[in-house]
């Protein structure tokens, strides 16, 4: 898979989905505003190919900031995998609960157009050659992203309990 | 080895004799918080229940709070339309602790529910706002969460696979001297510990700045520890939790004075002494890029924002009237004044404050958010720089990617809107 851009640390919720368009919330409709103030990102997702998942690779305290969840959705919607040195809290429950692809990897280093190659533990970037060790997610959270996030295993728990 | 506050507080709402930390529970919840975008929690909520034939009703409307204040009175019909379906959802489950846009109960969330008595120690609560760390100021655990998570509480009543956080704790010790406040030590901490330093870590508050510390500025540390990252920004039940709940926020039930072990185990233990520490502020563009205010002494501001969820209480306003009173705003700067509250904006205007800043040439708006976020009202011009006694200065965070902010305590806020530069607001408090 290629990585289609490359960001720094502290990409806040703010960059993602600049609060003028919270009022838009309905996942269906957030992605159109994906990195708005970043004009040639939010031109290359919006332009590009949604088809397949592309790989944006970042710093660390990705998502830090606000707790909307447009910041996900609009990310869900581009069919993005988001790879990070780590993610802001918030954010990162948020990904796990709409079932946005994240991967935590402390010491990745990737550029744009770099190939990555992704395996349980590790991250192989075949244009460098290196390899990068990855944190798998926590145990605790793995219920929910098997159940296809956290609506349907909500939905699972709501009916169990039910009887 | 001891518990700390929020494994105690965890140990109860889980229903268990300890939790240890790193272990997963699924706390009861005593509080649901959500602003504006209820919007997109309803319409999460909805899905959950979709083809199940079971009723889609919220698991205790007592439980659930909405108050409007991101966007009041509402800019476009699409907040409007929101808000509008929002109310309609509140009727038909009887959420009961739900603030309109109204003069007589309205404000900013994080205003609202202390000031009504809905923040308890002992207890676990969460909002759809980051800021929800600002409840932690009454010995609650009070975390932020997304939207759809937050369906989910109103489903099950818990939040589900909670990881017990470990805490640090920071021991604020002497006397803080005069022109420095509850902002400039959390600016300050902020600085030390970076953006990141607590991340999906609690901050426990302790030490005697703390205790001689009035609940309003305690409200303003807990508001922004999250800006270190840290999951909840805590600080243990004393007199002075009493004092507020029974006399400002007219509570007259039990409080449980629930206290961390003396031989808890934190993660990391930070210590210092404010008795000389001066002014901070936070420079362009993150919260962490904190300096004492004399390094930017000087820089020319054009708008002065004095309010929000962290700045915006009675004693916030006096702080800033006291320097403003019978001034005037610098030519070239814009000063606005948005209370926290209802509450707060009307025991302004008995106690003079409203009248200081309209003579002095200030706007002072409705209470809300405003130009906190800047989506609203207050937004900044390209190039242009802010100073605001707001939580964050993200590029963009005023309404404009081209402008910036600066962050500080609501007196030098009022000190710069004098001399249209950042000025320590010492420099006016001379002799006063
Ligand atoms: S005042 Fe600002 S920080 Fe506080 S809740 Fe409103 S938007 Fe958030």
């Amino acid at each position: 898979m290629k990585v289609i851009y490359k960001l720094g640390d502290d990409i806040s919720t703010d960059h993602i989905y600049p609060g003028r368009y919270m009022a838009t919330v309905l996942p269906t409709e957030t992605p159109q505003y994906a990195f708005s103030d970043l004009q040639d990102l939010n031109t290359i997702l919006n332009e590009g190919d949604k088809s397949q998942t592309r790989i944006i690779v970042a710093g660390s305290n990705f998502g830090t900031g606000s707790s909307r969840e447009q910041a996900v959705s609009t990310l869900v919607g581009h069919n993005l995998l988001i790879v990070a040195r780590n993610f802001a809290r918030i954010f990162f429950q948020n990904s796990i609960n709409l079932g946005l692809k994240t991967i935590i990897c402390p010491t990745i280093e990737a550029n744009v157009g770099d190939n990555l190659d992704f395996f349980d533990n590790k991250i192989v970037n075949s244009t460098s050659g290196k390899e990068f060790p990855i944190i798998p997610i926590p145990e605790a959270r793995k219920a929910i992203v098997e159940a296809g996030g956290l609506i349907s295993y909500t939905r699972k728990l709501v009916l169990e309990r039910q009887k | 080895m001891g518990l700390t506050l929020v494994q105690k507080i965890l140990s109860k709402a889980s229903g268990v004799e300890t939790v240890a930390v790193g272990s997963v529970i699924e706390p009861r919840v005593s509080l649901a918080m959500s602003h504006e975008n209820a919007a997109l929690v309803i319409n999460q909520f909805n899905e959950i229940y979709k083809n199940t034939g079971l009723p889609t009703k919220v698991w205790d409307p007592t439980k659930i709070a909405i108050i409007f204040d991101h966007r009041i009175p509402a800019e476009s019909k699409k907040t409007a339309t929101n808000q509008k379906l929002i109310r309609e959802f509140v009727k038909e489950q009887g959420i009961t602790k739900f603030h309109d846009i109204r003069g007589d109960e309205g404000g900013i969330c994080h205003q609202v529910l202390p000031e009504n008595g809905y923040v308890l120690p002992n207890t676990v609560l969460v909002g759809t706002d980051s800021h929800t760390t600002t409840h932690g100021a009454l010995g609650a655990f009070a975390f932020g969460i997304g939207a759809t998570e937050m369906a989910s509480v109103w489903a099950l009543g818990s939040v589900l696979n909670v990881e017990v956080p470990a805490s640090i704790k920071v021991i604020v010790n002497g006397k803080i001297p005069k022109g420095v406040y509850a902002k400039d030590i959390i600016l300050f901490l902020i600085g030390k510990l970076t953006n990141q330093g607590a991340n999906y870590k609690v901050i426990e508050f302790h030490g005697e700045a703390i205790k001689s510390m009035p609940t309003s500025g305690r409200l303003t540390l807990s508001n922004m520890a999250v800006e270190t990252g840290a999951t909840a920004g805590i600080i243990p039940p004393d007199k002075e939790t009493v004092r507020y709940l029974r006399t400002i926020a007219n509570y007259q039930g039990e409080i449980d004075m629930l206290q961390p072990d003396e031989n808890a185990e934190y993660a990391d233990v930070i210590e210092f002494d404010v008795s000389n520490l001066s002014p901070q502020v936070a420079a362009p563009n993150f919260v962490d890029n904190v300096k004492p205010i004399k390094e930017v002494e000087g820089t020319p501001i054009d708008q002065v924002v004095i309010g929000s969820c962290t700045n915006g209480r009675i004693e916030d306003l006096k702080e800033a009237a006291d320097i403003i009173r019978g001034k005037k705003v610098a030519k070239e700067t814009r000063m606005l004044v948005f209370p926290a509250s209802y509450r707060a904006y009307e025991d302004a205007l008995h106690k003079g404050y409203i009248e200081d800043f309209i003579k002095a040439g200030a706007v002072v708006m409705n209470p809300g958010c405003g130009p906190c976020l800047g989506i609203h009202q207050g937004a900044l011009g390209d190039g242009e720089r802010a100073f605001s006694t707001t939580n964050r200065n993200f590029k963009g965070r005023m309404g404009n990617p081209d402008a910036e902010v600066y962050l500080g305590s609501p007196a030098a806020a009022a000190a710069t809107a004098v001399f249209g530069v950042i000025t320590d607001p010492r420099k006016l408090q001379e002799g006063k």
